[in-house]
């Protein structure tokens, strides 16, 4: 079903954020993390969220990734409001919607490869056999299917990252969500999974990636710069698609 | 997610650091072998009370007469009558004439008890003879001096030898031993074979004439027995006009009180021991709460995946259920096999399902109690901060 999503016609909005407003009131003083954002992404785009530490990108990606809600503003995500759900609906969400890639790849130690990537299968509650099924698609996608049952410690920071990518696309949510993706891993294997970013974006999936990075920046076609809470650019390079 | 899978994920946690798992099961293995190893020691003794009890005969009822002066007293012809009366209730009646005197065979003197009774004795008190034959219904009539040996005294005074035929002097008297006591307590001084049977008439007349103060009675059967302690207290409330005259007792209450006090005496233990299921309990719910902090991470990363806040918490209590569960296990097969051992030690011991099925019930029951709160904590946990934590 999801996947049939997923080959939607490109164009479909699916993230809608209007005059987002995040702020943390710390006694007397407050804190505007973010300071009434709008952004509009649609199915299929490849879009990078660009500040320095303290722009508000990473509250960004928290209220995008359905991780934190906001003070004010709507949020509709495929379609739903998501800026008022409580904590159970919300995860429902992140199961459903989302996949995310970490800076710290973010796998479970104590499980291998293949239990890593089954768990937001598990969590959806799916069969035993269709969630190794679906993990193991998935593990094959990323070339690392093999290896299913080596522990993540026995692996490159690469080969994490690349499984960290398999257990965000195991759910085939219809958008990956990657908070500074690369950040963790040399500019050789970092160059690596963004080219592996790139195919996953050529073959349909909506990704949003968040970097302070202009390096990375500059080859993702549409880049959306915040500054002090507020967007302080958007800009789509025709150029860089495909 | 379903029960088996977090069964089996808990397994795998707690698999992870095996000392510190095994360790918080201590507390819980310590506290179920406890419950199971002191219910079964209080429960043996008391199978070894009640036992010795109705080996004297449970249907065996005791009257012991005080008296209140005067002209009103009941004698052994009355005592007969009354069983006479009420065949239904009453199986039989003995005199119980005790004297203390000094039994002289040859140049071996010995101090012991002397009872007189009357044929149905052995029949009353469960008591046969094992050679010979036991005080009869014309020894009493013609008060013969005749008399029946325990073998405390066979073994003392005729070295274990058949006394059948001797005469043996029981306070100058001459006595013909006509019978030998069946052993019950292997010969002990002081003991129920430590006792010499004579005639009731006998024993009346060496003893000075006295009023006899004592009978044993039997039921008809166990279920009469009741009914048999009403009709002699109704009897004797009756003679005496007096309920402090007299004061019947049997058995059966003896070993409802054996049973009253190691319940007591159970109860006591288990709690004792339910003390360190306790502490075993909050051991649990400190290493759970140190496992939440360590696992902040792995929380925070499965939340992002989608775990609610219910998946979490049933992670953590299963956990810890699964903790106290093995801790459990492993306590009742440690008590089973302890209770088991202190047989060497020659004890009585009776090992109750019900001791068992408690104590696992209860372990499982500390592993939810005490794993609620640290798995409440971590399904609280803020995902954004979770996963930021190193």
């Amino acid at each position: 079903m999801a996947e049939q999503k997923q080959v939607a016609p490109v164009g479909e909005r699916i993230i809608e954020l209007t005059d987002i407003y995040k702020i943390y009131s710390d006694g007397d003083s407050e804190v505007r993390a973010l300071d009434g954002v709008s952004l509009a992404i649609d199915r299929g785009e490849f879009v990078a969220i660009v500040g320095a530490s303290g722009s508000g990108k990473s509250t960004c990606m928290n209220i995008v990734g359905c991780l934190d809600i906001p003070t004010k503003g709507s949020y509709m995500l495929h379609g739903t409001d998501v800026s008022t759900m409580g904590d159970y609906e919300l995860a429902r969400v992140r199961n459903k919607e989302l996949g995310f890639v970490f800076q710290q790849y973010n796998l479970i130690p104590k499980l291998n490869l293949l239990e890593n990537v089954e768990l937001p299968l598990v969590y959806r509650g799916l069969a035993p056999e269709e969630r190794k099924r679906r993990a193991m698609e998935a593990l094959e996608r990323v070339g690392l299917a093999q290896r299913y049952q080596k522990f993540p410690s026995q692996l490159s920071g690469g080969q994490q990252q690349r499984v960290s990518i398999a257990r965000a696309l195991a759910g085939t949510p219809p958008v990956i969500l990657a908070d500074e993706p690369t950040g963790a891993l040399d500019s050789k294997t970092g160059k690596d999974v963004l080219e592996f970013l790139k195919t996953l974006h050529k073959d349909g999936t909506t990704i949003v990636l968040i970097t302070h990075d202009n390096s990375i920046a500059e080859q993702i076609p549409r880049v959306v710069r915040l500054q002090d809470g507020k967007i302080l650019s958007d800009v789509v390079k025709e150029a860089a698609v495909g | 997610m379903k029960i088996l899978q977090a069964f089996i994920l808990a397994l795998k946690s707690l698999s992870t650091s095996k000392i510190r798992s095994f360790l918080t099961m201590l507390g819980i293995i310590i506290g179920v072998a406890a419950v199971i190893v002191l219910v079964s020691l209080v429960n043996g003794m008391s199978q070894d009370m009640v036992s010795t009890f109705e080996s004297m005969g449970t249907n065996l009822i005791s009257v012991s007469i005080r008296g209140r002066g005067g002209n009103r007293r009941v004698s052994a012809e009355d005592m007969q009558q009354l069983v006479e009366d009420n065949p239904d209730y009453i199986g039989a009646m003995s005199p119980n004439v005790s004297i203390s005197g000094t039994v002289k065979y040859e140049s071996e003197n010995l101090s012991t008890t002397c009872v007189g009774v009357n044929e149905y004795y052995g029949d009353i008190n469960n008591h046969d003879v094992q050679v010979g034959r036991s005080i009869a219904y014309m020894d009493v009539e013609s008060r013969q001096r005749n008399c029946v040996l325990g073998t405390y005294q066979v073994n003392e005074l005729f070295d274990g030898q058949n006394p059948i035929g001797e005469t043996v002097k029981i306070n100058g008297y001459s006595f013909q031993v006509v019978g030998v006591l069946e052993e019950k307590q292997n010969g002990e001084e002081g003991g129920s074979d430590d006792t010499v049977l004579i005639p009731y008439t006998v024993a009346q007349k060496l003893g000075g004439g006295f009023t006899i103060s004592s009978y044993n009675f039997s039921a008809a059967s166990k279920d009469t027995v009741d009914q048999a302690v009403a009709v002699i207290e109704n009897y004797l409330l009756k003679v005496y006009s007096n309920s402090n005259a007299y004061n019947v007792y049997n058995q059966a209450e003896a070993v409802e009180q054996v049973n009253e006090l190691m319940g007591t005496m159970t109860l006591v233990l288990v709690g004792v021991a339910g003390i360190s299921l306790l502490v075993g309990g909050i051991g649990i719910m400190n290493i759970m709460l140190v496992s939440v902090t360590e696992r902040t991470r792995e929380i925070g990363i499965r939340k992002s995946l989608g775990a609610t806040p219910f998946d979490i918490k049933s992670q953590f209590v299963v956990e810890a259920i699964t903790t106290s569960g093995i801790g459990g296990v492993i306590g009742i097969l440690f008590g089973i096999l302890a209770a088991w051992a202190t047989t060497f030690a020659g004890m009585t011991v009776s090992i109750s399902a019900l001791a068992v099925v408690i104590a696992f019930s209860v372990s499982v029951v500390i592993g939810v109690t005490f794993g609620y709160f640290p798995a409440k904590k971590a399904s609280k946990l803020n995902p954004i901060e979770a996963l930021r934590y190193d």
